[in-house]
């Protein structure tokens, strides 16, 4: 079984409608939405929802005012503020608590009370193009890492149990916590940037990051046209890093029109899109057959 | 005032308001980029001067030769940093939260202050203004330490005003950047994708209890359902920014918008007393 993430260092580069329109080039293949703060790929795939779970993560504290003899101490040693005094007493701002435990343990009369926290929502959906695994975090909510890899895990099940090759995910955006949890276990990242310059400067350092978990990168340059010198330089450095650019795809229309109907790209019947992203399809698959 | 620039997701254009807003501002004022997972507002503002300083989170440093192996660190900790494995006293400085429980809770003083490093800050000079950016290092899963630490040394109030380009999402990264700004400038597309991600930021920011208007990038494309949420949420719109492809040919230069394209600057300037109003109307309140 082999596992492709869809990631592009930034949101914004095409990521989720790259990851569309390989959905439905993929005959068997189990879906995953990795961006759990901001899933977008439900958007195209319609999911049904067969199976929908509670996420649970972490802990939070909680002051009971009877218990609390307003020492001030969980208040002192809270590294995060997230403890205050107000007109009813001491109080946690869940906003800013980590669930670190420390107000817990040294709480003189154990006032605190140390929950855990519903963080999200995972599903488990039938859509139009195979079996899709995704979620959704709470905002404001941190372990979106963890919530990443109970998803990784569980579309890994499922591809075993079904007989799946492979696992395809939209990956989450950045190079922090979530975009880490994606890259562990992952046979190829394609890295989808657009020829700017920001682009490239993200470029660099999400490969950097999928090099340091020896994840294979591919490069799809989205909106090639639109700058030709940038597109060049992007290249430039693709070649010199010894990394394949398996398509290059022009700005065009057609990819907002697709979304705007809730369909891939390459759903829509545009001839050339559609045959690039073919393309580009077939060279992926070569490159993962090759790297086993 | 501190305003901050954010979006449900990135790729929407909100480095690029905050550079444009940053060019017509009045001086003093302080761009920060907190979008420490890939930063990209230095690109348009080309800082000089620049000074880079490390940033460090504190995760203990153990002395085996003291530890007893009573596990009270270990029992303490959430997140696995740390760990006694048979007799030996293990630990993980990049899941730390820094938090200190460890080092407080520890009968036997085995455990001290050690540091891990976070990443950068990168302070410079544009045109005038104070520029400071963090850039998280790459293997580092924690930004909000990172960002924490640059907004806890902001020149506020002296400095005059402070732009802050906000992380993408609504995750915690995101909270942490807007919950000390005093007004909140959400930039979004019209576009399924655009919609659903400013619904979520909305979701997520409404609760803080901050002035909050939208700012609608590439209009024209896509189609009418932002607007629609807007009315019904009662999100005031503060600036529309056509969709061009003159515009994107400026970004993907590196230029700001504002200055490449003159026509854009009343909007821009619109915008900036939007905003700068919509701030005097909740302290004068
Ligand atoms: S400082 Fe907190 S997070 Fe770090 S090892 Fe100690 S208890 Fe764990
Ligand atoms: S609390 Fe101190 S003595 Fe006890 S296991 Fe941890 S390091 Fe060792």
């Amino acid at each position: 079984m082999h596992e492709v993430v869809i990631i592009s260092g930034k949101g914004g580069a095409g990521k989720t409608s790259i990851t569309g329109a390989f959905a439905n080039l993929a005959d068997n293949a189990i879906l995953c939405d990795l961006d759990v703060d901001a899933p977008d790929l439900h958007l195209l795939l319609s999911p049904e929802h067969k199976r929908i779970e509670e996420f649970y993560s972490g802990n939070e504290a909680i002051i009971n005012q009877e218990q609390c003899t307003k020492c001030g101490l969980c208040e002192a040693m809270c590294r995060f503020s997230a403890i205050t005094q107000t007109d009813e007493g001491f109080a946690v701002d869940p906003m800013r608590c980590e669930g670190c435990n420390v107000c817990v343990s040294f709480c003189p009369p154990q006032a605190i009370s140390f929950p855990s926290k519903h963080c999200g929502t995972w599903y488990e959906s039938e859509t139009r193009f195979g079996t899709m695994v995704h979620a959704q975090l709470f905002p404001g909510e941190e372990n979106s890492g963890r919530l990443v890899t109970l998803l990784k895990q569980h579309a890994r099940k499922r591809a075993e149990e079904e007989g799946h090759e492979l696992v395809l995910s939209d990956g989450a955006p950045g190079i922090g916590c979530p975009v880490i949890s994606s890259l562990a276990g992952t046979n190829l990242a394609v890295v989808v940037t657009e020829p700017t310059l920001s682009g490239l400067h993200d470029l660099k350092r999400v490969a950097k990051l999928c090099t340091g978990f020896k994840t294979k990168v591919a490069v799809l340059i989205n909106k090639h046209d639109l700058n030709l010198a940038q597109a060049k330089a992007i290249e430039e450095y693709c070649q010199e890093k010894g990394y394949p650019v398996i398509c290059r795809f022009p700005h065009d229309n057609a990819v907002t029109e697709a979304m705007v109907q809730g369909k891939a790209i390459n759903e829509t019947g545009d001839s050339t899109a559609s045959q690039l992203l073919e393309a580009a399809w077939s060279n992926m698959l070569n490159l993962l057959h090759d790297s086993k | 005032m501190i305003y901050a620039i954010a979006s449900g997701k990135g790729g929407t254009g909100k480095t690029t308001v905050t550079a444009s807003l940053a060019s017509i501002w009045e001086t003093p004022l302080t761009a920060v980029d907190l979008d420490v997972e890939e930063p990209n507002l230095h690109l348009f503002l080309k800082p000089e001067e620049m000074i880079t300083g490390k940033a460090h989170i504190e995760v203990p440093d153990a002395d085996e030769d003291k530890c007893t192996g009573c596990r009270a660190c270990s029992e303490l900790c959430q997140f696995k940093a740390i760990t006694v494995m048979g007799d030996t006293l293990l630990t993980f400085p990049e899941m730390c939260h820094g938090c200190g429980g460890c080092i407080a809770i520890c009968p036997e003083k085995a455990l001290t202050p050690g540091k891990r490093e976070l990443g950068e800050i990168v302070t410079g000079k544009s045109h005038g203004n104070e520029f400071i950016m963090g850039r998280l290092r790459i293997g580092e899963a924690m930004s909000p330490p990172l960002m924490k630490q640059i907004l806890n040394d902001l020149p506020i109030n002296s400095q005059g005003d402070v732009l802050i380009d906000a992380p993408p999402g609504v995750s915690c990264p995101a909270i942490t950047a807007v919950m000390r700004a005093d007004c909140i400038v959400l930039v979004t597309e019209p576009t399924p994708f655009g919609l659903h991600d400013f619904r979520l930021a909305w979701e997520a920011f409404s609760p803080i209890g901050k002035p909050m208007g939208a700012v609608i990038n590439r209009a024209g494309v896509g189609n009418n359902d932002v607007y629609d949420f807007c009315r019904e949420k009662d999100i005031p719109i503060w600036a529309e920014i056509p969709f061009d492809r003159s515009v994107a040919e400026a970004y993907s230069n590196g230029y700001v918008p504002v200055k490449a394209i003159p026509t854009l600057k009343p909007t821009f300037e619109s915008l900036k007393n939007s905003m700068q109003k919509a701030v005097n109307e909740v302290s004068h309140a």
